[in-house]
């Protein structure tokens, strides 16, 4: 199971709950295994039925392109805001 | 993937760059340069007002007026609703975008666009500008971070509802958002700190000083194909965006970048682009305009003032427990302030088991900001940069040494969650350490020795390359990646590096949105790693047709001869069949014709395996007593560079942020009076460092390859900027026992701190 980080601004629909391992082998079936777990979690991951736009999902951290990217057993998954440089 | 010790022909030398003739002798061709046929001028008129309802303009004299072709307003283009659209580095909210190229309804900032003349030249367009009547409702401005998060504050937008840790809320305020990162328990992990710091530090509003300025052409033909030839640091950037604010197809738009005189994240958003496409429409004939160094100031993306809350603790062996931090950032206009980055890269150096950093995106009556080298980190580091530097200070300890013993590595948790790869944040600081600079005391009086870290995570995005082979065994590469820095040749290298040819043998052209596939900005320190690790891919490209070709030539029904019996080393192809069969690359490359036709390798790439780049800074000031003026005596800037393509364009990289960096930290900021309009909107008042200002910056290249990259690239440009702000403010700290706090660090400024601070 991949171990998911929970962002603090998602905390209170985990009852604060920080960390979880969840069931998966990809990122559309950890959201839905998150979705079933904390019911209304999904709707502030996804947008129109892909990433929001103002989150990157990241695994072992890489950006995930979208949701049919790999989830590994012992994969750590975070949610975090988008970056971006200046030269 | 990169060794360490792998032994590079190409990569690793300094040759020089492709474009550097035509730079020095005026030849190259930048914005300013363009004339068309028919060509058209054109000017913005601009509010001379914070803050304001437009209630009516008229623009009927300005028609009038002999010369004048055209004149614009938000009304001729569509009316922008808030949607999000991959439009650049990040999702950008498209009304948000198009309002600030042209005000809707309000003037948010002094310089906020308001309308646009196209006219036979630039005296008459201006002439034009002062005939249009533009009926103003002033409000109150409010500028400054912490009156604008105030619950009676003017609001810029009435429909402005604050993201509160992720969720939407119905309060309206110039809070667009709160969020916040949380790693271990804090509370928990200051009541081990033996020691405990706490400081609030402020920035200022600073621009990215680039010397040309914005500008733009375009050409609307009859068949409704919109050119575009502009300085940017992304064609493609500049087609989808201006394609969102004129609502027409990205395919219906072709963008040509001419040559960047500099934009350190300040020539990706669009300004006059849609403008002069507008006009261009109206008029039927190609539109240029140039913003002037006021416009500059006034009304394109500096980067944001700050003001940040900052709590660390330490046990008496140095050892950091626990932080907290409040970061504040001035969005401008509209939201989208680099707080985040600011909260992630604010304690990435360390590895602290207890950590709370909360931001916050404000608007104020200022322009909108944007990115500018590293964007957000240099203010965090100043914070938290200053604040480690007191603790070290009231342990008694070396500040490299509580660097040494709580930095992070490969495996730390950053604040935001993912750990680290293999970085080279502690080669840094060894480096420091050992450097002859740090060992040479520091004597004499009214003078200081700071030191700082920083951490900046360089971005990967889309790049695409090809390269054509010619007949005469050079080769031409096609990239869409706007040089700055050098990136041409940084590119060239590594595709002469994979061909295994000269590097005078590559010939790069950086070409319109037409010629070559998708590519981001050159920004977020991506090009010399993305760009080139396409161009590594396209070169792969071309040595597999080039092995087919030689394998066709040698192939016979006695011996079959496959590209996989094919070697290729030092320019010589050999089949591993026959040692008497060789070809070089130019032979093979002569042999086109006559193996198939034309060899081109292409490669797109979305690269993972961005490396992060660390650096640890030493600088020695004095202090004038009298007058507060702070003279740098030496600068020594230490940085993981990963492998180094071009050693001299690394180094002019980590000097030029370094230099951006001292003026950040001492003289320059934006002056506004209280109405919100600027006092220093000239180079001549808004003082930027020179070359009389400045000792030589030293710089210690830290080769740790990047595993992610073929080469082991890692990007260089913008974390040189971060650490200089608190490297500087620590040495004077150091030479005036006074704490620093506040930028810039003017002579003014110290003075009074040095008699009447803490």
């Amino acid at each position: 199971m991949a171990l998911v980080f929970i962002p603090t601004m998602l905390q209170h629909l985990t009852a604060g709950t920080v960390q979880v391992q969840i069931e998966g082998r990809t990122v559309r079936d950890l959201i839905r295994n998150l979705e079933e777990r904390f019911p209304g979690i999904r709707e502030h991951l996804l947008q129109d039925g892909d990433f929001r736009p103002d989150l990157v999902v990241a695994i072992d951290g890489e950006q995930a392109l979208d949701l049919s990217e790999r989830v590994n057993d012992n994969s750590e998954v975070h949610f975090i805001p988008p970056i971006a440089g200046g030269i | 993937m990169a060794e360490a010790t792998a032994e590079y022909k190409v990569i690793g030398t300094r040759p020089i760059r492709p474009d550097g003739a035509d730079k020095v002798t005026g030849r190259a061709i930048y914005g300013g340069d363009m004339r068309l046929t028919g060509m058209l001028h054109g000017k913005v008129l601009r509010s001379p007002h914070a803050h304001a309802r437009i209630k009516s303009i008229d623009t009927s004299k300005a028609e009038a007026l002999p010369g004048v072709k055209a004149v614009m307003t938000v009304k001729d283009l569509p009316k922008a609703e808030a949607r999000m659209a991959a439009a650049g580095e990040m999702p950008i909210n498209v009304k948000y975008l198009s309002n600030n190229v042209m005000a809707d309804e309000k003037v948010l900032y002094k310089g906020h666009a308001v309308a646009a003349v196209a006219a036979t030249n630039v005296h008459i367009a201006e002439e034009a500008l002062a005939l249009i009547e533009v009926d103003y409702e002033v409000l109150p401005p409010v500028l400054h971070v912490l009156d604008a998060m105030k619950a009676d504050a003017p609001l810029l937008h009435e429909d402005l509802k604050t993201t509160e840790l992720g969720q939407p809320t119905e309060t309206v305020s110039n809070i667009a958002s709160h969020i916040q990162f949380k790693l271990g328990d804090p509370e928990a992990g200051f009541k081990e700190a033996d020691v405990i710091v706490e400081r609030e530090l402020t920035t200022e509003t600073v621009h990215q000083g680039y010397i040309e300025p914005h500008n733009a052409t375009a050409l609307w033909n009859e068949d409704g194909h919109l050119s575009i030839w502009t300085s940017t640091q992304g064609a493609f950037v500049v087609q989808k965006q201006t394609s969102e604010v004129l609502e027409i197809p990205v395919s219906q738009v072709t963008v040509t970048p001419c040559e960047i005189g500099g934009g350190f994240g300040g020539k990706i958003p669009v300004y006059l682009e849609p403008v002069a496409a507008v006009l261009s429409k109206k008029t039927g004939r190609p539109v240029k305009l140039i913003m002037s160094r006021t416009d500059e100031f006034e009304a394109t993306g500096p980067t944001p003032a700050s003001h940040m809350k900052i709590k660390m603790g330490a046990k008496n062996d140095g050892t950091i427990v626990a932080a907290e931090a409040t970061l504040m950032f001035e969005a401008g206009a509209f939201p989208g302030s680099p707080v985040g980055a600011g909260c992630m890269c604010l304690y990435a150096p360390y590895a602290i088991p207890n950590m709370q950093v909360d931001g916050y995106d404000v608007v104020v009556n200022k322009p909108k900001t944007t990115a500018y080298r590293a964007p957000g980190a240099p203010n965090a580091a100043f914070a938290s940069e200053t604040v480690i530097d007191e603790l070290a200070e009231k342990l008694g300890m070396d500040p490299l040494e509580i660097r040494r013993i709580n930095g992070a590595k490969e495996g730390d948790r950053r604040v935001d969650g993912p750990t680290f790869p293999r970085i080279g944040y502690m080669e840094t600081v060894h480096a420091a350490l050992e450097h002859e600079h740090y060992a040479t005391p520091l004597t004499g009086p009214n003078r200081g020795r700071g030191v700082a870290s920083g951490f900046w995570f360089n971005v990967g995005f889309m790049s695409s390359v090809v390269i054509n082979v010619n007949s005469d065994g050079t080769v031409n590469l096609v990239e869409g990646s706007t040089d700055i820095g050098g990136t041409r040749a940084s590119i060239a290298m590594q595709a002469a590096e994979t061909l295994g040819i000269p590097y005078a043998d590559v010939r790069p052209s950086v070409v319109s949105t037409d010629a070559v596939g998708y590519t981001d900005v050159t920004g977020g320190s991506r090009t010399t790693f993305a760009t080139g690790y396409a161009a590594h891919d396209a070169a792969l490209d071309v040595m597999a047709q080039m092995k087919q070709r030689a394998a066709g030539r040698w192939t016979s029904d006695e011996t079959p001869v496959g590209p996989e019996d094919v070697t290729y080393a030092d320019g010589v192809f050999a089949c591993t069949k026959d040692a008497e069969q060789k070809l070089t690359f130019k032979e093979v490359a002569a042999l086109m014709p006559r193996t198939g036709g034309p060899i081109t390798g292409r490669a797109t790439v979305q690269p993972r395996g961005v490396g992060g780049a660390f650096a640890t800074h030493i600088v020695d000031v004095e202090v004038d007593p009298d007058t507060g003026k702070v003279t740098i005596l030496r600068y020594t800037a230490t940085q993981d560079v990963g492998t180094a393509i071009h050693p001299s364009y690394v180094e002019g990289q980590i000097q030029g942020g370094v230099v951006q960096g001292i003026g950040w930290a001492l003289n320059e900021e934006f002056v506004y009076r209280d109405d919100g309009s600027m006092v220093n909107s000239s180079f001549l008042d808004y003082r930027m460092p020179t070359s009389l200002d400045l000792p030589m910056i030293d710089t210690v290249l830290v080769e740790v390859p990047n595993p992610g990259h073929p080469y082991g690239v890692r990007g260089v440009g913008e974390v040189p900027i971060v650490p200089p702000l608190a490297a500087i403010a620590n040495a004077i700290s150091r030479a005036t026992g006074k704490r620093m706090t506040d930028l810039p660090m003017s002579p003014g400024y110290v003075l009074s701190k040095t008699q009447n601070g803490d």
